[in-house]
């Protein structure tokens, strides 16, 4: 396998670049792994990778019912933040930006990972005060913010409508260290990275039932045969619940579509994240020059890929009142993916009931920024049985014990995190 | 666009309405467990398919409304009130309905 560097990206230019190896094997299923994680997206990639770098586990196999990095992590606006308040969320999320951070020279890939700073807007002094409240609890947990005024905010964002006669932006909070990441690099930098350690990385590979002795999890049913595992873990945003019905778990999950667009491309006009504080809507622009963005969920349980057009016109409402110069530009295409909605927007990276079987879910909007955190603290809860520090919190147990973690304080109402 | 043909109304947009989750939830009686309040509160079936739940026509009658809604076509299987057997409603090979 080649190492990514200049010396090899200069070999191969004067060799025409047709002496390029292929990325990572493509396998035949073993009999038996240490480790199946479920799921070829960003989470369950990550969860190899970190698996056998950090744990020494590499007998691990990843299965995927289409092609990698094919669902949400190719789906998404690629914002990466930990601009949290609340215990639970605020050590799990830095913890994943520190781990961005360093990525692209940890996975030898460039994911491109940006750290445009995220601005969240004001329109009113009450929210000004409830984001200086804010981005204090951010600075007592360790985690970078600062409070923009008015002038700031233009100083950095000159096209947005700061004379709105109805949401005048009054400032901002800023996540410096936020940005965005290249999402399918992420993916592809984490299958890698997996496949050099020796991960199994096996695609269109279906799980469609689960391998019980004795009330343990000893393996898995696949469209492409039986393979048992010691430990199997599921990372299948958006078809969890699909997976834990055939062991008779139930969660506190709903399934959502939530909706994203890329506009056509524009010379540099964006150069950070900005979001809309009276409305739900996120913007960033490309390294393609396409502006990325998004708003809120269509609202009904669906698993349907699509979504639908109210829920478009709401978006591009918002979008045109923060700033009115995208009237003017088309839109390129907009998608959905599957989001799975816990019943208090965060989300549970724990052990099941079940022996044997390990649960990552319930990522709602924010599963792209948790990527790398996300591998890392699944990894340490399949490999050691225990939680890391860094996910003690985000237990499956935690509603029936009334410790939940409602960032938006909307109570079990999954359509309104 | 999906349309619901309210019972009390006919045929309307969505956006007249507001979807009030799943509709199969029985609140537990005041002496029930813990599991089972956990159960109402949090727990969710979540399927792949038809789907019953609850709808407010909150631009229209302003009347809380059964749909079954498939989740995966969003296809409109059965529409009634409150009050009706929706799963009668599912099982009956002519109900027609209204598509999204």
């Amino acid at each position: 396998m080649t190492h990514y560097s200049v010396f090899s990206l200069l070999k191969n230019t004067l060799g025409g670049h047709k002496g390029w190896p292929r990325a990572w094997r493509d396998p035949e299923p073993k009999a038996r792994y240490d480790v199946i994680v479920v799921g070829g997206g960003g989470h369950g990639l990550a969860t190899a990778y970190y698996l056998a770098k950090n744990h020494g586990i590499t007998n691990v196999a990843v299965l995927e019912r289409g092609y990698l990095g094919g669902g949400n992590v190719g789906r998404n606006t690629t914002i990466v933040r930990s601009n949290y308040e609340l215990p639970g969320n605020t050590e799990f999320y830095e913890h994943s930006l520190k781990l961005w951070e360093g990525l692209s020279q940890d996975l030898n890939y460039n994911v491109m990972f940006s750290q445009r700073s995220v601005i969240n807007l004001a329109h009113s002094d009450g929210q000004m005060d409830a984001y200086a409240r804010r981005g204090n609890r951010m600075r007592i947990n360790g985690i970078d913010s600062e409070l923009l005024s008015r002038d700031e905010v233009r100083e950095k964002a000159p096209y947005l409508s700061f004379e709105n006669a109805r949401f005048p932006i009054y400032g901002g909070l800023s996540q410096p260290r936020g940005g965005t990441a290249r999402h399918d690099a992420v993916a592809w930098g984490f299958a890698r990275a997996a496949d050099l350690r020796g991960v199994d990385l096996i695609q269109n590979c279906e799980v469609t039932g689960f391998i019980r002795e004795g009330g343990r999890v000893t393996g898995v049913e696949t469209t492409r045969g039986t393979i048992m595992a010691g430990k199997v873990g599921l990372a299948v945003a958006g078809s969890t619940t699909e997976l834990t019905r055939k062991v008779g778990l139930d969660l506190p999950i709903e399934s959502h579509v939530l909706q994203a667009f890329v506009s056509e491309g524009l010379k540099p006009m964006i150069d950070q994240v900005i979001t809309f504080g009276a409305g739900h809507f996120y913007i960033s622009q490309s390294d393609k020059g396409g502006l990325v963005f998004g708003g809120d969920l269509d609202g009904y349980n669906t698993y349907a890929q699509r979504g639908n057009l109210p829920l478009i016109e709401d978006v591009m409402t918002e979008g045109v009142a923060m700033i009115p110069a995208l009237s003017r530009l088309r839109l390129l295409r907009h998608w959905g993916g599957i989001m799975d909605m816990s019943m208090d927007g965060s989300p549970i990276i724990d052990k099941t009931p079940i022996d044997g079987l390990y649960l990552n879910t319930g990522w709602c909007y924010g599963g792209f920024k948790a990527t790398p955190g996300s591998g890392w603290c699944f990894a340490h809860t399949i490999a050691r049985d225990e939680p890391s520090p860094y996910n003690t919190r985000l237990r499956l147990d935690r509603f029936a014990r009334g410790h939940t973690i409602d960032e938006k304080g909307s109570g079990p109402v999954p359509k309104k995190h | 666009m999906i349309r619901l043909d309210c019972p009390h109304c006919g045929p309307r947009d969505q956006t007249e309405f507001n979807y009030g989750g799943d509709g199969r939830i029985e609140r537990p009686g005041d002496d029930a467990s813990l599991t089972a309040w956990n159960d109402f509160v949090y727990t969710r079936d979540n399927p792949r398919g038809p789907h019953v739940e609850l709808w407010q026509h909150t631009a229209g009658c302003r009347q809380w409304i059964k749909v079954a809604r498939d989740t995966l076509t969003h296809e409109i299987i059965a529409v009634g009130t409150m009050g009706d057997d929706i799963e009668a409603k599912i099982a009956d090979p002519d109900r027609g309905g209204v598509e999204a």
